[in-house]
């Protein structure tokens, strides 16, 4: 087993841009199914589809459920490499860096932590910009643990943060 | 220990009400729906078995809504989530009843602010936990 996984060009990828994307603007009726959708079978709360009641409301009008995605279904805007999201190829955040992976076998997320600012509202077009923020390494059960910790800033059209996300991936 | 619904008048070891839901292809296939997120793991039981489970399993973003879904009841208009986070411990294989629950583990005064933190968790029918994790709410002045 290596003493590190991490090569001098993992190093100096720290802080590196990884992707943009721009949101198509949200719909109310974006939120009133997302709504829908995490509250089935229970009707959502009234603040998402009613928007005289939401009027009422601390945020005097509709806004989404915060862990909303208005990326979805396409983006207006993408920047960035074009590497596949889907599969599961443990090399992915180093082909994305254009630089070599480490090769390791598995990948797992570790979890998530996102920090709320302004909520999202209908005719809000969002701005996520993605950063490698981090790597680290410690010796797990598994043998030599590699945590990648990817940043994700999205910010709206008044560039007023509307959450920051640190996803963990762990690759052994 | 208590159960709060009013983030106002609750006390550190008071419990949140739960969010609960019998999971399966219903509740799945409209999260697939709304997060374009079609992914035969959630579809298919063969597709989880060939993954090491007994059936299809769950989103973890969907656990990620549930215990949303308990913190904005809880916080009702007094209050604002500000931060939320999670690990995803165990899978949420089909027919599988998942609760978010919720404690209150700290009180504070912050910037003149109230600012409550919280230990989080999504559970099976079991108590086995799911996908532990922590939240903190700001109170409205």
């Amino acid at each position: 087993m290596p003493d590190s996984n991490l090569s001098d060009a993992m190093r100096s990828a720290v802080g590196t841009e990884m992707g943009r994307r721009v949101s198509f603007p949200i719909a109310e009726s974006d939120i009133r199914r997302w709504a829908l959708a995490v509250y089935y079978p229970e009707s959502p709360p009234r603040e998402y589809i009613d928007a005289a009641y939401a009027e009422k409301t601390q945020y005097g009008g509709i806004v989404a459920p915060q862990e909303f995605n208005p990326f979805a279904w396409l983006a207006a805007e993408v920047q960035g490499p074009d590497v596949p999201a889907e599969g599961n190829d443990p090399d992915r955040t180093e082909l994305v860096l254009g630089i070599a992976g480490p090769g390791l076998k598995f990948q797992l997320n570790g979890g998530m932590e996102v920090e709320y600012g302004e909520p999202m509202r209908p005719g809000d077009v969002i701005t996520a910009v993605s950063r490698l923020a981090e790597y680290r390494e410690r010796e797990g059960r598994l043998g030599l643990m590699l945590f990648t910790v990817i940043e994700d800033t999205w910010t709206n059209q008044r560039d007023e943060l509307v959450k920051r996300t640190h996803t963990t991936l762990i690759r052994y | 220990m208590t159960q709060t619904d009013n983030p106002r008048t609750g006390a550190v070891g008071d419990t949140l009400s739960p969010f609960q839901r019998v999971t399966g292809f219903h509740n799945w296939n409209r999260y697939a729906a709304v997060n374009d997120e079609f992914v035969p793991i959630h579809m298919d039981d063969e597709a989880g078995r060939e993954a090491g489970y007994p059936t299809a399993f769950g989103m973890g973003n969907l656990q990620w809504s549930y215990l949303h879904n308990m913190l904005r009841t809880w916080v009702g208009d007094e209050g604002r989530i500000t931060k939320v986070s999670v690990q995803f411990r165990s899978p949420n294989t089909k027919d599988m009843t998942v609760t978010a629950n919720g404690t209150v583990t700290a009180i504070r005064d912050e910037d003149g602010a109230r600012v409550i933190d919280l230990e989080v968790w999504t559970e099976d029918g079991d108590g086995n936990k799911l996908a532990p994790g922590t939240a903190t709410a700001v109170l409205n002045r």
